[in-house]
């Protein structure tokens, strides 16, 4: 199974923490898994220009390509003027109409201000669900206040965040089986 | 219709295109070399020449997995060995060309092929001749717009005085040689974009419609959208041909025709665009109503008469060599195609 945790946002802190958090739940429970951890900070990524994913080149390419070879993604985000960060929807941009076919997305949401809660609900799931991703309804919504020194100082958020990566694993399990079900039935 | 030679009323002509893709047979791991495609290519427009088809088009690509780069210079090959099967380019990719040089280059095939040449003009699908060729994608539009523009001046007028912005101006240029007729067939390629549908309606332009896969209706959307335009600008529609393509891969039980072409077409997905084929989407294609062309001959007959009964369009055009699959059973596919499926869908339409 092949994991990509996503951290959504070239600035700050919170997301990258609630990110290495997850990272190392999924690698300490699951040592089996292929992970790879994105940090959009760490990467040049440029804006989409409507080209097929595969011929961007550089960091971009990089980052498109390791997307799309992966079963499952944790996707985290900050909540920056009421909607997603930039940085984050460049990358939905960068990738083909129905990237997220066959994929599970779960989603950690970090955020200054509780009024923010149903953001993910209302703009990011939509976005997931046109690029035909298996949703893990639940996600994990965490404010400034769980915060202290790049360390989760609020335990329930941690546990949380355990339940979050089991259930995407379970559910990309689940949905890799009921796929191969369904595909084994036809004789091509 | 002197123009583009086909007569939208009464005609129906049956072809192949290809666009000379080189890919490794996913089934043998077998991967012929560079030249042994091109000369398939050469040898599978001469076979349809033989087996009464109408017309052969090559696309051109400028990308990894193929080998058709310079339509012109293959065409003029195929042009030495055949003497009645009009040559496309399937589609020329306008936007990252000159077109003084494309109309050079068809000119010259369609003197050597006396008076054969078509040209089927699009934008390009893929970066690759953007990037190779220096041109910005930003520019997508307006290059092909104004290149189209200029293309069709230079069609019609003997001597061009022209100013763009992607070329140096024209003054009273006049080309060398010019074709047979003094003119070329020049369509436009449409592909995913509504937009170019209604565009190449408004400017009175035979439609190449690609509708390879997903319901045929939404293909009929478009032709709709085309003659609608088309007739809004004034042009009779009865003049307009339209041309559909898509990929068709036949065997003697349809069975056997969607389990053996799967593999190809996956593979071909994965390498080329990145995404496998669905597999959910590939098994509706044993439903008429669904634009693939795979299946039994029968299958295909049924398919191309939907597809006629929405479309009533006057060129049907069949890329049969794609995603590396053997060329004995491309060959297999263009005897079913030609002894089968094309007398039959002829004769049902010209009741």
């Amino acid at each position: 199974m092949k994991i990509v945790i996503l951290s959504g946002s070239n600035v700050g802190t919170k997301t990258r923490t609630a990110m290495n958090y997850t990272h190392k739940e999924v690698t300490s429970k699951y040592p089996n898994a292929e992970v790879t951890f994105i940090d959009l900070a760490a990467y040049d990524i440029q804006f989409s220009d409507g080209r097929i994913y595969m011929d961007y080149e550089g960091d971009t390419g990089y980052v498109a390509k390791t997307i799309m070879e992966a079963d499952a993604i944790m996707i985290g985000t900050p909540i920056f003027q009421a909607s997603i960060p930039a940085t984050l929807k460049n990358i939905f941009d960068l990738l083909p109409v129905n990237a997220f076919r066959d994929k599970v997305v779960s989603v950690l949401v970090t955020a200054g201000s509780p009024k923010h809660f149903l953001i993910a609900e209302q703009q990011l799931k939509p976005i997931l669900a046109y690029m035909k991703a298996q949703i893990v309804q639940t996600y994990v919504f965490i404010e400034e206040k769980d915060f202290h020194q790049k360390e989760i100082v609020n335990d329930d958020v941690v546990f949380r965040i355990e339940r979050l990566v089991e259930d995407t694993i379970s559910l990309t399990e689940t949905y890799t089986k009921i796929r191969a079900e369904k595909e084994a039935k036809y004789d091509f | 219709m002197e123009v583009f030679r086909t007569d939208v009323i009464k005609d129906m002509e049956f072809g192949l295109y290809t666009l000379g893709d080189h890919i490794e047979n996913p089934v043998t791991g077998h991967h012929i070399s560079e030249q042994q495609r091109l000369k398939e290519l050469v040898d599978l427009a001469k076979l349809a020449e033989d087996a009464g088809l109408d017309v052969f088009g090559v696309g051109e690509s400028h990308q990894e997995f193929f080998v058709a780069t310079s339509t012109p210079v293959i065409l003029g090959a195929i042009a030495s060995v055949t003497k009645k099967i009009k040559l496309l380019s399937t589609s020329t990719v306008l936007s990252t060309s000159d077109p003084v040089r494309v109309y050079e280059d068809f000119s010259t095939v369609d003197l050597l092929s006396e008076g054969r040449a078509e040209i089927v003009a699009g934008r390009g699908s893929r970066y690759g001749a953007y990037k190779l060729f220096g041109y910005d994608l930003e520019d997508y539009d307006e290059l092909f717009d104004e290149k189209f523009d200029l293309l069709m001046r230079l069609n019609k007028e003997q001597q061009v005085t022209w100013n763009g912005q992607f070329r140096p101006p024209l003054q009273n240029a006049s080309l060398f040689p010019q074709p047979m007729k003094g003119h070329i067939p020049i369509w436009r390629a449409v592909g995913q974009h509504f937009s170019s549908a209604i565009k190449a309606g408004r400017m009175g332009i035979p439609m190449h419609l690609a509708a390879l896969y997903g319901a045929s209706s939404v293909f009929a959307r478009r032709v709709d959208a085309y003659r609608r335009a088309a007739t809004e600008y004034g042009h009779d529609v009865k003049k307009l041909p339209v041309a559909a393509a898509t990929l068709v891969y036949i065997d003697k039980d349809s069975q056997t025709a969607m389990k053996d072409f799967f593999p190809y077409i996956n593979n071909t997905f994965i390498k080329t665009r990145g995404t496998p084929f669905p597999k959910d989407h590939y098994a509706e294609g044993t439903s008429i109503k669904n634009a693939i062309m795979v299946g039994s001959p029968q299958q295909i007959i049924e398919k191309i008469l939907y597809q006629h009964e929405l479309f009533g369009h006057n060129r049907f055009i069949a890329q049969i060599d794609s995603s590396g699959i053997p060329f004995r059973k491309v060959q297999e596919i263009l005897e079913m195609l030609t002894t089968e499926v094309v007398p039959a869908v002829r004769k049902a339409i010209m009741k």
